[in-house]
């Protein structure tokens, strides 16, 4: 790419923002042992104590823990889960859609009936069957995260793999006998990489949003604090204790928007198409 | 997506509501009440479950009912004697009772349920009826029952819910899980079942040949399922049902409804359970078979705390093994206040110093799956230990999961509550006698064994004298309670709730799982 970093994030105010945002997130959720106020789980105060109180900036929940303590740490949860489950989603997605792409035919075939199964199903409520059965952990989570994410980037990859086989460089690289594994890895991959990228970015969001959906229905690691699981606190109390659920849920906000908007930068930059076509 | 999925499940239950609301006006008494989850059967004599009781328990009837006190009260039998050794239980049953289906209910009934068919098919009465040696009937409406041992529990054997009445001529030679008529259930209740929309309302009607003069008040009885408890609480909030009973209603809402004049909320009625809740200890577990550890335990729990702050008052401090709604309770027994230092010196004194990063032991804590506060009691548990030095893991898992690894013993710490059963012969002495170390669930999981309360509990069986009985169980209580076999949380106080206009509704220790023959809708 011929843009430097800096010069990548300040292309757009949309990028310069996602970048901005998601930056901070991270430094939270670095410093989150330093910054933070308490313990997520620590019982410090009166339960129900609204925002704004005393030693208590966002209140605290229901049973009188510090809920802006509770958003700085699960913003590590939220974010290593992101990151995790979209690497490997990745990984799986790379390895099946480049093996169809590369070999088509009967290889092709099979890799895709495979996949095809699995975006027939829905997807959340598959994530769920499979952490209930796994037993709700860190790792379930992101096991099923990851499960659940794979297919798409796996077609993507399939479609540029299979786009870019028949291309010139790639039969030079044949004629010139180089081994299949090589041309793939070394030639195709390295071309077919940049939009795979943006949709993983995107797909980083979604796994916040699914870690989210699946901690608020009881279902993450009862070790961990998150955002989601906050919000599964506060739903039975909504209409005594508003702050339980909203400050968690704009945390959520925050982080999806971050991440949309630095993914969006991402393909603005990557594909020029599109550059162009927003200009025109 | 959580939230759309939670918003769907109030839209189908709301849906369920809006059909069934059509028959509202129909009869001139009816009472409707929230049930959940749906019963799997209606047939008392099979099935224990919570909503098999409830409605199950306007069906069929025992012999005996037990009062707010525990003290018995006739049924289907009209009056008893017990013989002076305490072996001997002559029953002289109502008249003119009959089954729902017209066929006289007569001591041959009662000679079938309680010898024949109960001891095979009922989880309770498979244990407690196996005292009856011989079961007489003289005539029609006299029951003669020898035991082979005098047994102080045996009336409370004998309930609705322990004991219920089954139709001889349904039901004798029969397969009893598989006979066809398990799906029109024929009691003597004073309701029978008119109808049962799976999945949405079950509806009794009055049974007008009922063998109490005048009663039942009320023309029918619709049981709405509500399976959300936020729908639930919209239903009784805008008339859709009166009553709601048990963990219906989320505790935080309770004081929404304790505050509201057009609805009264009561405790009564759940003395036959008297629930309780505690800590089961694996004993087999490294240090947790110390009973310095399990001390530290109760010095480590604010017990006051988990009943204010987490069940929002529905809840009680547990002083020890006997509920202070259950007869033979005693008071006087050691105290463990909320004293974390005092938990630190206990568990210094094992040996069990913290190590760098300021941990003594490392323990995990099986959760209960039974909603959202039974979780938040497990986190606050592991915040209160991690203070002095105990650091928990949660576990959680489905319910098959945790029954499965109670009864196979695999588990260190697990949160439980267990009913009571009118007796401690009956719900108490099941989980502390040595006897009854058994991969069972509500059995002696934990594998305590202490011979002298296995001692005082023998007593108690066959006690008949009810001053000595008081002391039996005071001993055993405060050998107990000084052992911490296991830790008690608190005593769960269900809240049952109800449009005022709803009378005579908790009359009974069995509360809404009683019969509703006095339950009346004032105009």
């Amino acid at each position: 790419m011929k843009h430097s970093p800096f010069g990548f994030v300040a292309s757009s105010s949309k990028t310069l923002a996602g970048t901005c945002l998601l930056a901070g997130l991270v430094v939270i959720a670095l410093a989150a042992p330093v910054i933070s106020p308490n313990d997520p789980w620590d019982m410090v105060g009166r339960p129900f104590t609204p925002p704004l109180s005393d030693g208590f900036l966002l209140g605290s929940d229901t049973l009188g823990r510090d809920i802006l303590s509770g958003i700085i740490h699960g913003s590590r949860v939220s974010l290593f889960v992101g990151l995790a489950a979209t690497v490997a989603a990745l990984a799986i997605g790379l390895v099946v859609g480049g093996v169809a792409g590369f070999f088509s035919g009967r290889v092709d075939n099979a890799l895709m009936r495979l996949t095809e199964i699995f975006q027939t199903i829905p997807s959340f409520v598959l994530a769920i069957m499979l952490v209930a059965v796994f037993q709700p952990s860190l790792a379930s989570t992101i096991t099923a995260i990851a499960v659940v994410s794979w297919p798409p980037i796996a077609r993507l990859a399939r479609a540029e793999f299979l786009a870019k086989r028949n291309l010139e460089y790639v039969s030079a690289a044949v004629s010139a006998g180089r081994p299949g594994w090589d041309i793939a890895l070394r030639e195709i991959l390295p071309n077919a990489l940049p939009p795979i990228i943006v949709m993983a970015s995107l797909g980083v969001a979604t796994a916040i949003l699914l870690e989210s959906a699946i901690s608020f229905l009881g279902l993450g690691d009862p070790n961990l604090a998150s955002w989601g699981y906050m919000i599964g606190v506060g739903r039975t109390v909504i209409r005594q204790a508003w702050w339980m659920s909203v400050f968690p849920g704009l945390a959520i906000m925050v982080a999806v928007l971050a991440i949309n908007l630095l993914g969006e930068g991402l393909n603005d930059a990557i594909s020029p198409s599109q550059r162009g076509g927003a200009k025109a | 997506m959580g939230k759309r999925m939670f918003s769907a499940l109030v839209g189908v239950a709301l849906l369920a509501m809006s059909s069934s609301a059509s028959l509202a006006q129909a009869a001139d008494q009816r009472l409707s009440m929230a049930i959940n989850p749906e019963p799997a059967t209606l047939i008392l004599g099979l099935n224990l479950q919570a909503p098999t009781q409830t409605i199950g328990g306007k069906i069929y009837e025992g012999l005996i009912v037990f009062d707010k006190a525990l003290d018995p009260q006739p049924s289907l039998a009209e009056s008893w004697e017990i013989s002076a050794d305490g072996k001997t239980y002559t029953f002289n049953l109502q008249e003119n009772v009959k089954w729902h289906d017209g066929a006289p209910f007569s001591s041959a009934d009662v000679a079938f349920s309680l010898g024949t068919m109960l001891p095979q098919t009922h989880p309770i009465a498979r244990t407690t009826l196996a005292v009856i040696d011989t079961i007489e009937t003289p005539d029609d409406d006299t029951v003669v029952i020898t035991l082979k041992n005098p047994f102080n529990a045996f009336l409370t054997a004998l309930a609705m819910n322990t004991a219920p009445m089954m139709p001889k001529h349904i039901y004798e030679g029969t397969d009893y899980a598989a006979n066809p008529a398990n799906e029109t259930p024929i009691g003597t209740g004073p309701f029978k079942l008119k109808e049962w929309k799976k999945g949405e309302y079950i509806l009794l009607e009055r049974n007008s040949d009922y063998w109490q003069a005048d009663r039942p008040h009320l023309d029918e009885i619709l049981f709405r399922v509500i399976p959300d408890e936020a729908a639930r609480s919209i239903a009784l909030e805008n008339g859709d049902v009166q009553v709601t009973s048990f963990s219906d209603i989320e505790y935080v809402d309770v004081e929404r409804f304790r505050s509201n004049d057009n609805f009264e909320v009561t405790y009564e009625g759940y003395e036959f359970f008297s629930p309780l809740m505690w800590i089961e200890i694996n004993h087999r577990v490294g240090p947790l078979g110390d009973k310095r550890y399990r001390q530290a335990l109760m010095y480590a729990l604010d017990r006051n705390f988990i009943a204010d702050a987490i069940w929002f008052g529905s809840a009680k401090p547990a002083t020890g093994p006997i509920s202070s709604t259950m007869k033979y309770y005693s008071a006087d027994v050691p105290e463990y206040p909320y004293d974390p230092a005092k938990a630190e010196q206990l568990l210094d004194e094992m040996g069990l110093t913290p190590d760098a990063s300021g941990v003594r032991h490392r323990v995990k804590l099986l959760g209960l799956p039974y909603g959202t506060t039974f979780v938040r009691t497990g986190e606050y548990i592991k915040q209160a230990l991690s203070k002095v030095g105990i650091e928990v893991t949660l576990e959680s898992v489905d319910r098959g999961t945790w029954a499965q690894r109670v009864a196979a013993w695999d588990y260190e710490l697990t949160l439980d509550f267990v009913y009571q059963l009118g007796h401690p012969a009956i719900g108490i002495h099941r989980t502390y006698s040595s006897s009854n170390i058994r991969n069972v669930l509500f059995s002696n999981t934990m594998g305590y064994s202490n011979p002298e309360v296995d001692t005082l509990f023998d007593e108690a069986t066959v006690e008949t004298d009810q001053a000595r009985l008081q002391e039996t169980y005071t001993k055993a209580q405060q050998v107990l309670v000084d052992d911490v076999p296991l830790a008690w949380l608190i005593e769960i106080k269900f809240p049952t709730i109800h449009a005022k206009t709803v009378e005579g509704l908790v009359t009974t220790a069995h509360g809404v799982n009683g019969s509703f023959a006095d339950v009346q809708i004032a105009e």
